[in-house]
């Protein structure tokens, strides 16, 4: 029973129920299947925003391209579906059959030889994650091993996320162009269209989501969690106790790398296209939005924060379309100066603190007679200068 | 160079900084469980030599060697596996994290990606953190914010962070800066009880102090050695006198 409590503790198990009954339970019994799906759409973001946890909050290194991750595993699902919607018999009208719609169009006729892997759903499962993972290696390879960091690091990222949309716009022929890859309707014969594809597809995107939380939080609490948030504190000294703090940095990077990648993939399947405007700046930096509201050493709360941005940018970008990113910048620009550690940081160091004092002298009131219990006000007691629960929570 | 019977040679080493030479054709031999304390005024190279030797700065020319394995060229993370520690001047510890966790982390095990995923707190981990911090006298301590502790706690943290790692060369950077009577005198014992079967080198600025610890004391100057040999010897130097004091 105490072992069990321990690990519940351990893993932040209660806040993780608490989420999963939230997205498994009351969303799909009070949204209709349109929201439903837009908090799906929403919750992919979250996969980013999960990764951001592990690379900026736990890493302390900035990364302002996770776009590029999202985007390529997106891609990924994108030209398998896009491959099984262009069979010969619904594009016998094209010039060449049986090749993506927009290859035709940019007078290409056969399909090029990086598209082929694609015609396969496991090889492109495998790639949906490999193919981030690849180039976030080789990035952060290159930077790391050179201690390329903080400022720098992040306007790397930065260029790659824009080197990335030109090359996608510009090769119109081989990637759909701006417009992206449309259309997509089915996954092996299967209408990913249809309102019971979406209550399934939501569910997997859900239990996917869960299951990275539930992976980082394992990093988290393993040596190497421990040894990254040291880094971010004594990079050196943790470098002159004998380790290469290049790897760990590198590893957690391809981590968040293929959990984007991974959110992208499901982002092209519940939202039935991908284009390179889920790939650029923009994105990229929103996604660490997403995460710094939510909070950027809480996983739960990289979640949260994906979904309130996001569905606050629906409401309002349907009300207010030129005030929104006014709005959105204000929003990081208020977390980062009135609550650093985002909704998280506030929930552990205000709202906890003041709930259980308030349960203290409820508890003394109701022991003491009345007439003394109304006098005295128990006072709030300071919130210690801890860090929020997560942090060093590996106490033996 | 030839192989020797330290555990530390240096062998005309220099470094320059923009034509600087913060270490001029510099040669020190460490036996192996000598306790060697360098003296010198401010500027002198002294850290700039701990540097050397444990890889943040690269040398310009010249040889280092550890057990005779040549260290000039090696990656810092791999000098500190085959057994040298390093003590920065001002304490450098892991403020977030627990006393225990520091020493936790300080563990020779476990230094791979992978092997930090997999590695287990286990009982020999538990049982060194606890005798580590009995030793460095604060095994009462374990679950203290290492951030909350006392100035002088920090610098035996992080000394008990490179016992954690059994070195043979152990490097301490000025390690009883601010720290008041008592706690030096702590240090000392610390210091003397933890140069059995190991190598140590000391900065310190502290003259009583290192006429308590040091077996040999070497005086730097300029980026070269001034003088070395026995604390009296080297005291009664008219050239140390003359740096000391001035012309």
């Amino acid at each position: 029973m105490n072992f069990l409590k321990a690990s519940i503790q351990r893993y932040q198990l209660g806040s993780l129920l608490l989420l999963v009954l939230l997205l498994a339970v009351v969303l799909p019994l009070s949204l209709d299947i349109f929201r439903l799906n837009l908090v799906g759409k929403y919750l992919t973001y979250a996969f980013v925003a999960v990764g951001l946890v592990m690379v900026w909050g736990y890493g302390g290194v900035l990364s302002l391209g996770q776009g590029v991750f999202f985007g390529l595993g997106g891609y990924a699902m994108a030209m398998f579906l896009k491959l099984e919607a262009s069979d010969p018999v619904s594009t016998k009208i094209q010039s060449t059959p049986g090749i993506p719609d927009f290859m035709d169009w940019n007078q290409i006729t056969a399909l090029p030889a990086f598209w082929l892997p694609f015609k396969s759903l496991p090889v492109t499962l495998i790639l949906v994650v490999a193919v981030p993972m690849a180039l976030a290696w080789l990035i952060s390879f290159a930077m790391f091993k050179r201690r390329v960091g903080g400022v720098y690091f992040a306007i790397i990222t930065q260029a790659v996320a824009l080197i990335l949309t030109v090359l996608i716009i510009g090769q119109q022929g081989y990637t759909g162009g701006v417009n992206g890859m449309t259309d997509l309707k089915t996954m092996l014969g299967w209408d990913t269209r249809t309102d019971s594809a979406k209550y399934i597809l939501y569910y997997v995107c859900v239990a996917l989501l869960v299951a990275a939380i539930v992976l980082c939080r394992w990093v988290q609490t393993s040596k190497l969690g421990t040894l990254l948030l040291a880094m971010r504190d004594k990079e050196d000294r943790v470098r002159f106790s004998g380790y290469d703090v290049s790897n760990f940095k590198v590893f957690t990077f391809c981590l968040a790398a293929g959990l984007s990648g991974i959110g992208g993939a499901m982002f092209a399947l519940q939202v039935g296209f991908m284009s390179p405007s889920f790939v650029g700046i923009v994105p990229s930096i929103e996604m660490v939005i997403f995460c710094a509201v939510g909070g950027r050493m809480s996983l739960v709360g990289a979640v949260y924060g994906a979904l309130l941005v996001n569905a606050g940018k629906t409401l309002f970008s349907e009300s207010f379309p030129d005030l929104w990113l006014f709005l959105m910048a204000g929003l990081f620009i208020g977390v980062t100066m009135a609550f650093p550690m985002g909704l998280a940081g506030l929930w552990e160091e205000k709202i906890r603190p003041w709930w259980k004092s308030r349960r203290q002298a409820l508890r003394e009131a109701a022991v003491k007679p009345p007439a003394v219990a109304a006098t005295p006000v128990v006072p709030t007691p300071e919130p210690e200068p801890t860090l929020p629960e997560g942090v060093g929570s590996q106490r033996a | 160079m030839s192989n020797t019977d330290f555990a530390l040679a240096v062998e005309d080493l220099s470094v320059s900084f923009d034509g600087f030479k913060a270490i001029d054709d510099l040669t020190l031999y460490i036996d192996r469980n000598e306790l060697r304390v360098i003296i010198g005024p401010n500027g002198a190279g002294k850290t700039t030599l701990l540097d050397l030797i444990c890889g943040k700065t690269r040398a310009s020319s010249g040889s280092i060697k550890f057990k005779n394995t040549e260290l000039t060229k090696m990656a810092e993370h791999k000098r500190v596996r085959l057994g040298i520690g390093r003590k920065f001047q001002t304490p450098s510890i892991y403020e977030n994290l627990s006393v225990f966790q520091n020493l936790e982390v300080s563990f020779p095990k476990g230094r791979s990606v992978f092997g930090a995923l997999a590695f287990q707190c286990d009982d020999e981990v538990k049982a060194r953190v606890q005798a580590v911090a009995t030793e460095i006298g604060m095994d009462d301590r374990l679950d203290t914010e290492a951030g909350l502790l006392s100035h002088g706690q920090k610098q035996w943290l992080e000394i008990g962070m490179l016992l954690m790692q059994e070195p043979e060369l152990l490097m301490l950077d000025e390690p009883i800066a601010g720290m008041s009577a008592r706690e030096r005198e702590l240090t000392a014992e610390l210091l003397k009880r933890i140069c059995q079967n190991r190598a140590v080198i000391v900065i310190e600025h502290d003259m009583a102090f290192v006429k308590q610890i040091a077996h040999k004391v070497t005086v730097m100057h300029q980026g070269k050695i001034l003088a070395e040999g026995p604390m009296e010897k080297v005291q009664a130097d008219p050239k140390v006198i003359d740096v000391y004091l001035g012309h």
